[in-house]
C-alpha cells in the first residue's frame, strides 16, 4: 500500500510539475471533481443510514414516552387498548433465535468440517453450493412450506413423539396446532445454517496445510487431527461465524411470521404461538390506524435495530480480530 | 490394553465421521424437500392462465399473477436503477480512495446496512415515502429494495475492484490519464464480469424479498404500472395467497413459489457460472 501511495505522489508531483508550466491544468481539475462527487455519493450512503436511525426514534418516541419502562417489562401488547409492551415479543424473538442457533451451530459446523475435510474437492464444491443454495431460496418459500408441510408434520409426528418420550418438561406440554415456536425455530435453524457453514469453511481454510500433516504425522486420528488443528485454534472464529447467524436470524420475518402463530404471548410450551418483534411488524404495521399503534410497531422496531446492531458489531469485531491475528 | 486404547480411538474416528455424513444430510434434506415440494405443488397448479391473467374475483376460479410477476420486475428495476450505479461509485471509491473518515463511516455504513433486518428498511420506507404521499406506492417499494441492494453492491464492487493488480492502474497512469478517467475505464470497465457477478446476486436477493414490500408498495390485486399506487409483486402476492383459506388461491401460492423459486435460484446460478466462466477480469480468483 505504502509503495503505491509514494508512487502514485511522484506520478502526480511530476504532473503537476509540467502542469505548472503547460497547459495540463484540467486534468487535476477533472479528478478533484470527480472525488468529491464519489464523496458527496458516499457521504449519501451515510445520510440514509442516520435517516433511518432518526426517523425510527422520531417515530417511536411517543410511545416510549407514553408507556416509559412499561414497554420493555409489561407482558401485554394489545393494539385496541393501546396497550404495548415489547417484552413478549422480545422473548419471542430471542427464544425463536436461541433454539435455532442451539440446532444450527453445531450442524453447521461439522457440515462445514465435512466438506472442506473429508470430502473430495469435486463433491465439496457441489455440496458447498448446495448450502449456499439454502440462503438464496426466498424466506416466503420457506415460510409456505412451513405451513403447509413442516406445521403439519410437526403437529402429526414430531409433537407426539416428544411428548411420549419428554412429556415431564414444561417446554413439550399443551397441545399443538403446528403452528407455534417449534416450528418457527425448526425454519430459522435451517435458515441460518448456510450462513454459519460458510463462514466456518473460511475460517477452517486459514489452518496451515502443514498443521494437520503434523498431527496425522504424529499419529492421530482424522478426527483427532481435526478437533486439534482445526476447531480448537479456530474457537473465535467458530463463536463469530456462530453470532453472524444469530444476527440474521433475529431480523428473519416472513418465515417466521407464517409459522408463528403471532400471539404476543409467553408461554413455556413450545409448541404454543407466539411472535418475534419481526413478525408482529409484518402483521400489523399495514392495519396500524392509531397514532400510537405505528409509533408502537416503531418502537419495536428500534428494539429490533439496536439487538441487531449490536450482535452484528460484535460479530464483526471477532471475525475482524480473528482474521488480523491469523494473518 | 495398547490395542484396545487404539481401537478406542479409530471407533471414535468412525463414530464422528458417520456424525459428519449426518449432519450433511441434515442439512441438504431440507433444501431438497423445500425444492421438490414445490416442484411438485408448482408444477401442478402452473398453467399458461398463471402468466397472461390477473386474479379473477373472490370465489370465482381460475385467474393468475401477470400483474404481480410485471410489478415484481418494475419495483426490482426501479431499485435496481437506483442502487447499482450508486453501489458501484461508493464501491469504486472505498477500493481506489478507501481512506480517510468518510470511507471509514462509509465502510461502518454498509456492514450496519447489511445486518439491518430488512422489515426495519421497510418501515423507513414507510415513514419516507408512504407517510408524506399519503398512500402505499410502488416508489417506496423500490426504495425499500434499493437500500438492500446497496450495501451489497458495495460491499462486492470494493472486493472485486481490490482484484485489479496496482500495475494495471500504475499503467493508466502512466500513460497520463487523469485518474478518474483510470477508475472508471480502466479499472471498473476491465472487471465488468466480476460487477456482474455481483449485482445479480444483490438483485436475486431483493426479487425475493416480502417483508419491507408489505406495507410499502403494499399489493394490488389489479393491474398497475403506476408510480405512486400500490402494485403487486409476486412475493407479497404469494403470501396473500398463502394464508388465504380459499384453495384456489392456495394452489396459485404454490405456482407463484415456483416462478420465483425459478426465478431467484436462477439469477443466482447464472452469477456463479460468470464467476466460473471469466476470470474476474484481470484478478485471478483462486
Amino acid at each position: 500500500m505504502k509503495s503505491e501511495s509514494t508512487l502514485k505522489n511522484t506520478i502526480s508531483g511530476s504532473l503537476s510539475q509540467r502542469e505548472a508550466s503547460v497547459f495540463n491544468w484540467a486534468p487535476q481539475k477533472q479528478d478533484q471533481f470527480v472525488f468529491a462527487s464519489m464523496r458527496v455519493l458516499s457521504s449519501f450512503v451515510i445520510l440514509i443510514l442516520v435517516a433511518l436511525m432518526v426517523m425510527l426514534i422520531k417515530t417511536a418516541w411517543p410511545v416510549l414516552v407514553d408507556q416509559g419502562t412499561n414497554f420493555f417489562t409489561q407482558s401485554i401488547w394489545n393494539p385496541v387498548d393501546e396497550e404495548f409492551s415489547a417484552l413478549p415479543l422480545i422473548y419471542g424473538t430471542m427464544i425463536t433465535t436461541f433454539i435455532a442457533v442451539i440446532i444450527a451451530a453445531p450442524i453447521s459446523i461439522m457440515v462445514a468440517l465435512f466438506v472442506n475435510e473429508v470430502l473430495t474437492p469435486k463433491l465439496a464444491k457441489l455440496v458447498g453450493l448446495f448450502v449456499e443454495m439454502i440462503a438464496a431460496v426466498p424466506s416466503i418459500v420457506f415460510g409456505l412450506w412451513g405451513i403447509f408441510y413442516l406445521g403439519p408434520f410437526i403437529k402429526n409426528t414430531l409433537a407426539p413423539f416428544l411428548k411420549e418420550h419428554f412429556g415431564y418438561l414444561p417446554l413439550f406440554q399443551g397441545p399443538s396446532f403446528g403452528i407455534g415456536v417449534l416450528t418457527a425455530s425448526l425454519i430459522l435453524s435451517v435458515m441460518i445454517t448456510p450462513t454459519i457453514t460458510s463462514i466456518c469453511r473460511e475460517v477452517f481454510k486459514t489452518v496451515p496445510a502443514m498443521r494437520k500433516e503434523g498431527a496425522l504425522g504424529l499419529g492421530a486420528t482424522k478426527f483427532e487431527m481435526m478437533l486439534l488443528t482445526i476447531v480448537r485454534p479456530s474457537f473465535s472464529g467458530i463463536v463469530g461465524a456462530i453470532v453472524l447467524g444469530t444476527g440474521r436470524a433475529l431480523g428473519e420475518t416472513m418465515a417466521v411470521a407464517m409459522v408463528i402463530g403471532n400471539q404476543p404471548q409467553i408461554k413455556a410450551s413450545l409448541f404454543a404461538p407466539a411472535a418475534t418483534m419481526a413478525s408482529i411488524i409484518a402483521n400489523e404495521y399495514a392495519e396500524a390506524d392509531s397514532e400510537m399503534h405505528i409509533a408502537a410497531l416503531c418502537g419495536v422496531g428500534l428494539v429490533l435495530f439496536v439487538l441487531t446492531l449490536i450482535v452484528n458489531l460484535v460479530a464483526r469485531s471477532i471475525v475482524w480480530n480473528y482474521n488480523r491475528s491469523s494473518k | 490394553m495398547r490395542e484396545w486404547h487404539l481401537k478406542y480411538r479409530k471407533l471414535k474416528n468412525i463414530v464422528f465421521h458417520m456424525a459428519l455424513v449426518f449432519a450433511a444430510c441434515a442439512v441438504i434434506i431440507p433444501l431438497f424437500m423445500v425444492i421438490q415440494y414445490v416442484m411438485i405443488k408448482g408444477f401442478n397448479s402452473l398453467n399458461w392462465d398463471f402468466f397472461t391473467q390477473i386474479p379473477k374475483p373472490v370465489g370465482e376460479v381460475g385467474g393468475g399473477m401477470k400483474h404481480a410477476i410485471i410489478g415484481t420486475f418494475i419495483i426490482v428495476g426501479l431499485a435496481g436503477s437506483f442502487a447499482i450505479p450508486l453501489g458501484i461509485i461508493c464501491g469504486a471509491y472505498l477500493s481506489e480512495y478507501g481512506r480517510g473518515k468518510i470511507a471509514a463511516l462509509l465502510r461502518l455504513s454498509t456492514d450496519v446496512l447489511t445486518g439491518i433486518p430488512s422489515i426495519v428498511i421497510g418501515i423507513f420506507a414507510y415513514l419516507l415515502v408512504v407517510v408524506p404521499l399519503k398512500q402505499f406506492s410502488t416508489l417506496a417499494g423500490a426504495l425499500a429494495l434499493s437500500i438492500i441492494i446497496l450495501p451489497v453492491v458495495i460491499r462486492s464492487t470494493e472486493e472485486i475492484l481490490k482484484l485489479v493488480p496496482r500495475h494495471i492502474r500504475e499503467a493508466g497512469l502512466a500513460l497520463g490519464l487523469p485518474r478518474w478517467k483510470m477508475i472508471f475505464f480502466i479499472v471498473i470497465k476491465g472487471s465488468r464480469s466480476g460487477l456482474i457477478t455481483g449485482v445479480i446476486l444483490a438483485i436475486s436477493r431483493a426479487a425475493g424479498e416480502t417483508a419491507p414490500l408489505l406495507f410499502t408498495s403494499f399489493g394490488n390485486m389489479y393491474y398497475s404500472t403506476s408510480l405512486t399506487n400500490p402494485i403487486a409483486s409476486l412475493p407479497v402476492q404469494i403470501y396473500t395467497y398463502a394464508i388465504s383459506p380459499f384453495d384456489d388461491w392456495q394452489r396459485q401460492a404454490w405456482a407463484g413459489a415456483l416462478v420465483l423459486i425459478i426465478l431467484v435460484l436462477g439469477l443466482n446460478l447464472i452469477s456463479r457460472l460468470i464467476m466460473n466462466r471469466q476470470q474476474l477480469g484481470f484478478g485471478r480468483r483462486k
